[in-house]
């Protein structure tokens, strides 16, 4: 398949029960469009990793009004209100994971390592049915790798050939997420020539990205 | 003065001059308001920033620009931007000289309880573990009671936020320290006498001779 796809092509690609990944904090640097699109085309069963979701209508918000999740892993669930009621009806299953953790536990998955050893966490309802790894008498949790089958991604500016270039505080999870799925699609707010983005500036090599939502005709 | 001022006041004097300062919700996202300027004390948002300044102009708001809790701000000079590992790298590794941040709770341990209250919904605990053990220095900026209850206990029976020892509290009563033998009470507000905030603190408070009232600085 082509690097520029349809928004709808993106969401075919995505079956039911698919493990995503969805970038942003807050609703700040998320792909907008396609979560809008895999919302509107009811898909089931997703797990959905991402650091919050936001609010009702922002961020991954519309996934959850289209019941389209099963299982949220996150570090907040932000004031999605609709999220509060799934979860406490239990229709949402939900990990909580201290933030720093779940981005170098996606970073591990993403870079080959076999986990991480973290001292947040320890001591707290976090350690529960975790290894701690004591080492020169410090204790640390053993953090295993967290990947996806997709990432959808939101970049500022891309280029051609893929390369990605982010945005003040909407970089956050998006180059770290790239790394971590089998399959990584970006929604650029812009595409550009090959060299508009200097090297200096690709904070995500485009041999990384395998589909870009292409530009509206 | 009102109480939040108070602690916000109190809490800016702590902040040492270039300093990388992270702001929790609440009552300490009011201490930068407090702080002089020309100290070139940096404010990190965990959400990918350092040299966080104050919201832009009306009219002038960038939605790829928010702090931690998803609110428009803009940049001093000399900041720089960093993706989430990076960030909590920073907060981890030990180059964040300080946090401030609120609580539910804290100890006589000096321990923090400040994500969940069990039978409530509890949204998740977002980076305030990571801060609270990777931090240099923690300090905990709220008020003393809530609904009438002291926040300051012998022991937290809500889940804590950390193992580590916080290392002031600052509520708009007192300025607290937490020591391997305890509570110990620094300094009072001012007219705050010692028996009052003995009565409103749940856990044993250790003082030494005659407890100072609290200096405030002129504001900046």
């Amino acid at each position: 398949m082509h690097l520029a796809i349809s928004v709808e092509e993106a969401v075919d690609l995505i079956p039911d029960g698919a493990t995503v990944m969805l970038s942003g904090f807050m609703g700040v640097g998320v792909p907008d469009g396609i979560v809008h699109a895999l919302a509107g085309a009811g898909k089931r069963e997703l797990t959905l990793i991402s650091n919050d979701t936001a609010r009702d209508a922002t961020g991954p918000g519309p996934l959850f009004a289209a019941h389209c999740v099963k299982k949220l892993i996150c570090s907040h669930m932000g004031l999605n209100t609709i999220v509060q009621a799934q979860f406490a009806s239990g229709e949402l299953e939900v990990e909580l994971v201290p933030q720093g953790t779940l981005v170098e536990r996606i970073r591990a998955a993403g870079v080959g390592l076999g986990g991480i050893l973290t001292p947040t966490g320890v001591g707290t309802k976090v350690a529960e049915g975790k290894e701690i790894v004591t080492l020169d008498g410090k204790d640390f949790l053993l953090e295993k790798p967290l990947k996806a089958d997709f990432a959808l991604i939101a970049a500022r500016s891309c280029d051609y050939v893929g390369n990605l270039a982010y945005m003040l505080t909407a970089t956050n999870f998006n180059p770290i997420m790239a790394l971590a799925a089998e399959t990584v699609i970006c929604e650029p707010e812009e595409i550009v020539p090959v060299g508009m983005i200097p090297p200096d500036l690709v904070k995500t090599p485009g041999v990384l990205v395998d589909h870009v939502i292409r530009a509206s005709a | 003065m009102n109480p939040k001022e108070l602690i916000a006041r109190r809490v800016a004097q702590e902040i040492a001059p270039r300093s990388l300062v992270n702001l929790g919700i609440g009552i300490p996202t009011l201490v930068s308001d407090y702080l002089d300027e020309s100290l070139g004390v940096f404010f990190q948002a965990e959400n990918g920033a350092v040299g966080m300044g104050h919201r832009p102009p009306e009219g002038m708001t960038d939605r790829h620009l928010t702090d931690a809790g998803g609110r428009f701000v803009s940049f001093v000079p000399g900041a720089s931007t960093l993706d989430s590992a990076f960030s909590f790298g920073l907060i981890r590794g030990g180059h964040l000289d300080l946090t401030v941040l609120g609580a539910l709770q804290v100890d006589e341990k000096g321990h923090l309880a400040n994500w969940a209250i069990p039978g409530h919904y509890t949204p998740g605990m977002g980076g305030a573990m990571d801060l609270v053990t990777g931090a240099k220095k923690v300090i905990v900026a709220m008020q003393h009671t809530a609904k009438g209850e002291s926040k300051i206990v012998p022991e937290c029976t809500l889940p804590l936020t950390s193992q580590r020892q916080v290392d002031l509290i600052v509520t708009e009563l007192a300025v607290m320290k937490p020591e391997e033998d305890g509570l110990h009470l620094l300094e009072r507000a001012p007219n705050v006498p010692v028996e009052v905030i003995r009565e409103m603190t749940a856990a044993t408070l250790i003082t030494s001779g005659e407890v100072p009232e609290m200096q405030l600085n002129a504001c900046p």
